[in-house]
Formats: C-alpha cells, sequence, structure tokens
C-alpha cells in the first residue's frame, strides 16, 4: 500500500494585522508636465482629478520603497520581519527580471528564509497578494506573509503621450496578513479577460526592443475610453459580487477602497453601487495619481492615518488593470 | 419602438444627468464635443446609460461616429430591436 501524504491545518480565519506605505519624496504638479502634453492643469483636473503626483528619486527604487512601506506594516502588526512565512509583491515596473524582487526585500527585512516571489497582475496585483496571502494562512503554507504592492511607474511613463504622462505616478503599500479570532478578509472575487490584452500594455517586447535601431524603453500605452467603460461599468458589478460573497450589503460597508486609476472612474463606480453617502471613498489619485498595484494599499493608509477610516471598520477593495485583470475582496481595516 | 423626437427626449434627460448640459440645448443638429461641451469621458457614460435606456449596443468602435445628438439618435433608431 502506498504510504499516505500527510495535510496541515491552517488558521479558521484571517485578517489583515497592519498596514504602511511609502510615498516618494518629489511632488509633481500638473503644471509640470502640460507643456509636453500640450495640455493644461484644467483639462487634467477634470479628465482624471488629479491635483499632483508623487514621482521616485534615484534612490527611491523599488526594493526601497517597498521596504520602508513593509517595516511601517510589521509595526503596526507588531509581528517581527523574522515571523513571515511569505513575501509577496506585486509590480510591473521593476526592471530588472530575475531574480524576484522579493527575494532582495524579504532579505533586507531579515525574513529570509521566508518564500518570496513576485505576481504580475498589474494594478490589480495588490488585492490578487491580499487573496493569495489570506488563502495560504488558511491552508497551513504560511501563517504570516507580508503582501506588497510597488510600482515606479515614472520610468516607464512616455512623458509626451496624452493618454498616460499625467496619469502614472510611484509610491508603495504593504500589508501583513496573518491568523484571526473572527474573519477579518472575505471571499476574493478575480478574474482576467486577455481579449482585452491589447487595451493596457507595454509598447514593445523586450525582443522587439533589441531589434530597433536605438534601443528605446517600452513604455505603457493605454486606450483611455474602453477603459474607462469598461473600468466604470464593469468593475462595479466586480466589487458587488464581492460584497455578496462576503454576506453584506452597501448598508454594512464603512469605507470604499477602489483601485486609484481616475476620479471619473471612482465617482462612476460610487454611483453605479449607490454607496449610501456615510461610507468613505479613497481619493487618494488626486494627489497620487496612479500609482497600479500601490494604489490600494496607498489608499486605505492615508485613510487611516488621517483618521476619515478607523480600525475594525469594514472595507471594499476593488482593483482592475493591465490583462485585463481584476480582484476584489471585502476586509476588515487594521 | 421609440420615435426619433422620443429617442432625442430621452437622449437629452441623459445628457442633461451625465454631464449637467440642460436639456433643451441637445438638438439633432448639436455636437457633442464642440456645442455641447461633453468630453470623451463623459460621452461613454451617455453611452452606457442609452445602451441600457433604449435596449441597443453601441459598440466601442461606433463611439467616435457619434458626433452630433442626430447622430447618436439615428443609430439608435437604426439597431432598436423591432
Amino acid at each position: 500500500m502506498a504510504a499516505s501524504i500527510k495535510t496541515v491545518d491552517g488558521a479558521r480565519h484571517t485578517r489583515i494585522l497592519g498596514m504602511g506605505s511609502y510615498r516618494p519624496s518629489r511632488v509633481v504638479p500638473n503644471s509640470e508636465l502640460v507643456d509636453a502634453i500640450q495640455s493644461s492643469d484644467e483639462w487634467i483636473r477634470t479628465r482624471s482629478g488629479i491635483i499632483e503626483r508623487r514621482f521616485s528619486e534615484d534612490h527611491e527604487t523599488v526594493q526601497m520603497m517597498s521596504v520602508e512601506s513593509s517595516r511601517k506594516a510589521l509595526a503596526h502588526a507588531e509581528i517581527d520581519p523574522a515571523q513571515l512565512d511569505c513575501v509577496v509583491v506585486a509590480t510591473v515596473s521593476h526592471l530588472m527580471q530575475t531574480p524576484a524582487v522579493a527575494t532582495l526585500i524579504s532579505d533586507e527585512l531579515g525574513s529570509t528564509p521566508a518564500a518570496a516571489f513576485d505576481i504580475s497582475a498589474a494594478c490589480a496585483g495588490f488585492c490578487h497578494g491580499v487573496g493569495l496571502a489570506s488563502d495560504m494562512v488558511r491552508s497551513g503554507s504560511a501563517k504570516y506573509v507580508l503582501a506588497i504592492g510597488v510600482e515606479r511607474l515614472s520610468e516607464i511613463t512616455d512623458p509626451t503621450d496624452r493618454g498616460t504622462a499625467f496619469i502614472f505616478a510611484d509610491g508603495a503599500g504593504a500589508a501583513v496578513i496573518g491568523p484571526s479570532e473572527v474573519e477579518g478578509i472575505g471571499p476574493v472575487v478575480w478574474g482576467a479577460d486577455g481579449s482585452k490584452y491589447d487595451y493596457i500594455r507595454q509598447k514593445q517586447s523586450w525582443s522587439d526592443v533589441l531589434k530597433m535601431e536605438k534601443a528605446l524603453m517600452p513604455h505603457l500605452r493605454m486606450d483611455g475610453n474602453p477603459v474607462f467603460r469598461w473600468a466604470s461599468f464593469e468593475m462595479a458589478k466586480i466589487a458587488s459580487e464581492a460584497l455578496d460573497r462576503a454576506g453584506i450589503t452597501v448598508d454594512d460597508l464603512d469605507v470604499f477602497v477602489p483601485h486609484q486609476a481616475n476620479m471619473r472612474i471612482i465617482d462612476a463606480m460610487a454611483r453605479t453601487l449607490k454607496l449610501p453617502e456615510r461610507v468613505v471613498i479613497a481619493r487618494d489619485v488626486a494627489y497620487q495619481g496612479n500609482t497600479s498595484a500601490a494604489s490600494v494599499p496607498l489608499a486605505a493608509d492615508a485613510l487611516l492615518r488621517s483618521g476619515e477610516a478607523k480600525s475594525g471598520d469594514i472595507a471594499l477593495f476593488v482593483a482592475f488593470g493591465a490583462g485585463l485583470s481584476y480582484a476584489a475582496q471585502v476586509v476588515t481595516l487594521p | 419602438m421609440a420615435s426619433t423626437e422620443e429617442i432625442r427626449s430621452g437622449l437629452a434627460d441623459i445628457v442633461n444627468e451625465v454631464a449637467g448640459i440642460p436639456a433643451d440645448e441637445v438638438q439633432l443638429d448639436k455636437s457633442f464635443i464642440d456645442d455641447l461641451d461633453v468630453d470623451s469621458l463623459s460621452m461613454v457614460e451617455v453611452v452606457v446609460a442609452a445602451e441600457e435606456t433604449f435596449g441597443v449596443k453601441i459598440p466601442d468602435d461606433e463611439v467616435k461616429n457619434l458626433k452630433t445628438v442626430g447622430d447618436a439618435v439615428a443609430f439608435i433608431e437604426s439597431n432598436q430591436a423591432a
């Protein structure tokens, strides 16, 4: 008779134990970008709600911003880095393809030999990370997991592209996920639609870049209007489904933290979801721009620090972007 | 099936709700962008609301051809389920 393989037990419930974020030092107002795209401060504000954003300086690397945000999250969670069993990093702008930046981040934090790997789910990356982390804790493959969303999009954005130059920005946010007495992370609702792969993507593959006469950074490109339509209306349905699967309604919700893509998308989603007026809506995009995988933890952390949201509040996360890919879940804020 | 005037009037209500333009300014000869100041993102919202109200499908590729209120009314009229 073949030997039987043992299984391990995980935690019955999980929650976010702590959050932290890092905002790069350089504040970039619209006025600094308008000449290259023949635009104006007013045009940018009307189309996106963005007033200013942050771009990283040379020393503010993907690794550095991740480590800074993670130290704050670990301190908030009162978890020692050595207790981490896994570090998951969501990013599309770490320009060193291998090995995963997660390994360096984990080592600098003092978490080695925790498992460490990167995930590529663009703007939806952090919510994918939270979903994975929660499942790891629940299944027993980890007790404490660090999920990071980090981007340095200024490096891969074309400053002369009218569709993206004023949108993308830099930053990092992190969350420590672990076991809990009561449930703090609802079922993830996630998916992808590769038929819309062309809507948001890197312009050329690295192989095509090497075939150019003069190699140039393959910037991000985006078809704004179809993305706006998909995000504003289809993603409101995904957000609703996450509420349903967690067994709550908009009346139970305290905080709405959608991916900070564009204020117009946030407004359209809030209208479609019919959120009661008392629900706090994250509008970090105004001062932070669209930081892709970093936007949800940056925005949630900002609300916690400002006191607009408090520990124990029920929040709905929904994030969406290149792929097209998306993920949403209901969480209890730490 | 809705008449041309019913469609224009329904569309005018949608444009009013999305972009705050007085409904009586939304006439067939008016350009969404140049005359009514409806920007491309508001246009997307108008299109999605029009799809629901009139039971038509307006594909992304078609939206850029709808320059005037008359273009949109004509598209909806000819694509309504019989």
